[in-house]
């Protein structure tokens, strides 16, 4: 198992995949307390869009996507908030906007076409070093971030009206914790891809809700399994040649339907 | 002192239905105001008005001598219905240390003033021993406990309480309006509720709400008063029990 480390490209897929667990860790613990999926989702399609414009205005893609995901984070925020569209119908909305303005702008621009399948899934195997300083940076951003607003958070998730309340903006708040969640993906897409990003937003989380009641734990929890699943899927996708973010998203689904397969055939506590 | 809550003519109506029709209220330092009325009658609206949580269509609206948005971190607040996520991992002792949010920065950790304030407020609705059950495996008149001591953690000056008894057996609920009694000499109460009988022993003004809102200075309010004029169902003051405490009064 050990030769593999002596690949460059593997050393830092394995960085990268720990660095990814702890963004996905901390912020998807709120993504599933919350229930916020679909609109993290959306978030991260829509991203495409700003992925395009990147393309289209021949800069470094980053560039689109850092303002296009922050502003269709705060588009999705302010919609489902204020107006009275239904907020999963506005998510849905946003979501295929985001895309289909990515895919017109992609093919307008000439010459070389990034391929779809690496937003998809990413590329883990051929993460550059500045990728791994990238992501460095983004997880010392959202450790801080968290840090600062743990209770505030807290609060937010668990009951919005107290929230106000108290005196809190409630939709400031939330859409911080929206653009925490536009800035993973920014970071992460080109490395995991949008796929692997829902997928360790959601299943290391919502797993470890099962072990603790504690909100703070969660996050830990969180990071361990995502970082354990990531490896290990690494790991089967060099030994059966298999494409390295499936294989990871197919080893993280296969030991979440078991476990809670497991959980479910326990015998209940006669009642 | 300017008054706790001054209403001025407030209209609120959710899409086109009209919940409330030109209510004015004032509530001033240390007052007990009991508010009563059918289902649907709007109370829970009007306390959300109170709060600055629904914006009137017309009319005005002052909470501690400002705008709700700006004042309304000094008042402790238990809802009729959580909107609170009770599958959420937070113990009890998270929930009641929220109610010391209002006053914390970002970076700002609890303290111990805050830890006390907590410990007396759960030594208070009787929840101390509860204090690392998380929220969801209590039962409902527990949370409500639960709920009512995060919202007297905060050192409020006006409490606002949604039918607070709900769910709370009889022993507690004595206890509590005790504690509401002990309270109404240093902040004011507004509370909506059902429980006349305990009301009338204890409160300074009963109003009466339904979409209109009507309220004398005294709780001398007789039955046919309320069917008549207050256009409030006399069934709601349960079993003619109350009207004998109200005029004993
Ligand atoms: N968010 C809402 N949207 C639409 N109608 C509402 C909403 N909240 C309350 N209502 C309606 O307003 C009326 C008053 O409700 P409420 O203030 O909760 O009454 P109460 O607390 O006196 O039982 C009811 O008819 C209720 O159906
Ligand atoms: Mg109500």
């Amino acid at each position: 198992m050990l030769e593999i480390l002596q690949y460059d490209f593997m050393r830092n897929a394995i960085l990268a995949a720990i660095l990814a667990s702890i963004a996905c860790g901390i912020i998807g613990v709120y993504v599933v307390v919350k229930k916020i999926v679909f609109i993290s989702g959306g978030i991260t399609h829509a991203s495409f869009g700003g992925i395009g414009i990147g393309y289209f205005l021949g800069i470094n893609p980053l560039f689109g996507l850092i303002p296009f995901s922050l502003f269709s984070a705060i588009v999705m925020g302010l919609v489902s908030k204020r107006t009275k569209v239904a907020e999963d119908t506005a998510i849905g909305i946003l979501w295929s906007l985001g895309m289909a303005i990515g895919i017109i702008l992609i093919y307008w621009t000439p010459g070389y076409a990034p391929d779809l399948m690496t937003y998809l899934f990413g590329n883990i195997l051929t993460v550059p070093m500045s990728d791994i300083y990238l992501m460095l940076g983004l997880d010392a951003v959202i450790i801080f971030v968290v840090y600062a607003y743990y209770k505030h958070f807290m609060a937010l998730c668990f009951d919005e009206e107290f929230t106000k309340v108290s005196g809190l903006s409630a939709e400031k708040l939330y859409l911080l914790l929206l653009c925490l969640i536009a800035l993973t993906v920014v970071l992460l897409i080109k490395v995991v891809g949008i796929i692997l990003i829902i997928a360790l937003l959601t299943m290391p989380a919502s797993l470890s809700r099962h072990y603790t009641n504690n909100l703070g734990k969660m996050m830990y929890l969180a990071i361990i399994f995502g970082s354990f699943f990531s490896l290990a899927g690494l790991y089967l996708s060099y030994i059966f040649d298999a494409p390295s973010g499936a294989t990871i998203i197919l080893a993280m689904s296969t030991v979440y339907i078991l476990h809670f397969l497991y959980d479910g055939l326990k015998p209940k506590i006669a009642s | 002192m300017e008054n706790v809550i001054d209403l001025k003519d407030v209209w609120v109506s959710y899409d086109s239905v009209r919940v409330l029709e030109s209510v004015n209220l004032t509530v001033k330092d240390k007052d007990f105001l009991a508010i009563i009325g059918p289902n649907g009658g709007g109370k829970s609206t009007l306390l959300k008005v109170i709060l600055g949580l629904i914006k009137p269509d017309k009319g005005s609206v002052s909470l501690l001598g400002g705008r709700p948005a700006k004042t309304r971190r000094y008042v402790g607040y238990v809802p009729q219905y959580h909107s609170s996520n009770l599958d959420f991992p937070v113990t009890v002792w998270d929930v009641v240390l929220m109610g010391r949010l209002s006053h914390k920065h970002p970076l700002q950790r609890y303290n111990e003033e805050d830890r006390n304030a907590a410990l007396e407020a759960l030594g208070t609705v009787g929840m101390l021993d509860f204090k690392d059950r998380q929220i969801g495996e209590l039962s409902g008149g527990q949370k409500q406990r639960v709920f009512i001591a995060r919202s007297l953690v905060t050192k409020p000056k006006l409490l606002i309480l949604d039918e607070p008894s709900t769910g709370i057996d009889s022993r507690m609920q004595k206890e509590f309006y005790e504690l509401l009694n002990r309270l109404k000499s240093e902040i004011a109460i507004v509370m909506v509720t059902h429980d006349i009988s305990a009301v009338s022993v204890y409160v300074d003004k009963i109003g009466c709400l339904n979409r209109k809102f009507h309220y004398h200075d005294d709780k001398e309010i007789s039955p046919h008063d309320l069917e008549v004029s207050y256009q409030c169902p006399v069934e709601l003051i349960a079993h003619g029990v109350p009207h004998r405490v109200l005029k004993e009064h």
